[in-house]
């Protein structure tokens, strides 16, 4: 019995959609599953209806409106409300896609860096972008911070430009990583059940008891973790536009 | 065991799935750069989908019907409010009416009371004053009369004494004797 905890990460193209350059651009499952995710979220949005009083759907709908929004508050101020379709599709597209990943045999979007990055820039490109627009050469000033004596400024500012431009690398890294290690730790456990049971027979099958109740607990850790790492992602591009809206602080 | 949980970090997951013949081109799947057109192409399609619902029917709707569940609230307190407020300004008023009332019927009480009073002592007075004419008519009268009564009584006198005399005696006396008989005796 052979342990493959890497073959849920592969992508697999369904059919092929035309060519860039040399490159094949295929409709692949992890498509499938962005497909599914945006699905989801439509019809949760949309087809929950809007009472006075609401249903079970229409809940759940408001409460991801509510929390979104009460987020963006509290982290980039009412100001932040600009980008509240932005930071509102990030959060719900992590969050249900990684959901939606941690049910058995299903692929998660987000466990490929390539994924993460592509958000990661988008967010610091948004950030970039409207923060030199609307506040010009001032943007720079989050690389001065206040109260700084002048001798130490010139390193304090290299570390604030090198950890500005390291933004989008930690902000992918710490989701592609803690799905993919999650996953592969998930299957791993797993994996052991089946292991200890077909090489050892009947000990074995009970031996695998044990692996079994951490796969179980892992498992509640990992549903923990999806909606965790949608709403680290979601608040940390808050942090960032934040600095775009006001950079002074 | 150790060789399966090695598999989870680090770069020699790569080395070891190329090593154990992984079904495809042999690469960590993450790290498989033919795939990466793909996924950036799906994913660029699909977010931008999901932000056009978003941003353009899903945000409007989800909040509009928030706001339309707060405004209903507001306008449901204000509206409470308002009418609390009209009861309150009903019942001060009410309130204010039976005070005036009650005042105005105290006042009319004593007023009726005291014109009763009045005229009780008016009708009193001319009941009085008419008992006390007739009472003096009535005594003048009986004064006349008793004047009257009293002369008569003194000429039946005479007479009955001037027949006992002629009847005891025979003799029919003298008129003026008996007279003054008679009024010796009255005054006796």
């Amino acid at each position: 019995m052979k342990i493959d905890p890497i073959h849920q990460f592969n992508i697999e193209p369904l059919f092929t959609i035309g060519h860039i350059g040399n490159h094949t651009i295929a409709f692949t499952n992890s498509s499938l599953y962005m497909l599914v995710a945006v699905a989801i979220i439509s019809i949760l949005m949309l087809a929950s209806g809007s009472q006075l009083v609401p249903g079970r759907l229409q809940s759940v709908a408001e409460i991801s409106y509510e929390f979104v929004a009460s987020t963006i508050r509290s982290t980039a101020g009412a100001e932040g409300m600009k980008f509240f379709p932005l930071v509102f599709s990030l959060f719900m597209f992590l969050c249900v896609s990684n959901l939606v990943g941690v049910i058995p045999y299903t692929f998660t979007i987000s466990s490929h860096l390539i994924v993460t990055v592509a958000l990661a820039l988008l967010v610091f490109f948004t950030v970039l972008i409207y923060g030199v627009a609307k506040n010009g050469l001032k943007f720079f000033k989050i690389f001065v911070p206040h109260g700084v004596p002048g001798y130490i400024l010139p390193l304090v500012m290299f570390i604030e430009v090198l950890s500005f431009f390291l933004r989008p690398v930690s902000h992918s890294v710490r989701l592609f990583a803690n799905m993919l290690a999650g996953h592969i730790a998930l299957k791993v456990f797993a994996g052991f059940v089946a292991m200890l049971g077909f090489s050892l027979g009947a000990i074995g099958w009970v031996g695998g008891v044990l692996p079994l109740a951490l796969t179980i607990s892992l498992y509640a850790l990992e549903i923990l973790v999806a909606f965790l790492q949608a709403y680290v992602f979601a608040i940390l591009t808050c942090i960032y536009l934040n600095d775009a809206i006001h950079p002074g602080h | 065991m150790a060789e399966s949980h090695g598999e989870a970090k680090g770069p020699e997951t790569g080395a070891h799935t190329e090593a154990d013949g992984g079904h495809h081109s042999g690469a960590f799947p993450p790290f498989e750069s033919s795939t990466f057109a793909s996924q950036l192409v799906s994913l660029a399609i699909f977010f931008v989908v999901l932000y056009v619902i978003v941003s353009k029917l899903a945000l409007p709707k989800v909040g509009g019907a928030i706001e339309a569940r707060q405004n209903k609230i507001e306008g449901d307190l204000a509206e409470a409010q308002k009418l609390k407020d009209q009861s309150e300004a009903a019942l001060k008023a009410y309130e204010g009416e039976l005070a005036s009332a009650r005042s105005r019927a105290q006042a009319i009480g004593n007023e009726s009371r005291d014109k009763a009073n009045a005229q009780a002592e008016a009708e009193r007075k001319a009941l009085e004053e008419q008992l006390a004419t007739k009472l003096a008519e009535a005594e003048k009268t009986i004064a006349s009369t008793r004047t009257a009564a009293m002369s008569n009584v003194r000429g039946i006198a005479a007479d009955a004494a001037g027949t006992i005399v002629q009847q005891l005696t025979g003799v029919v006396p003298d008129a003026a004797s008996v007279s003054a008989a008679v009024d010796a005796s009255l005054k006796g």
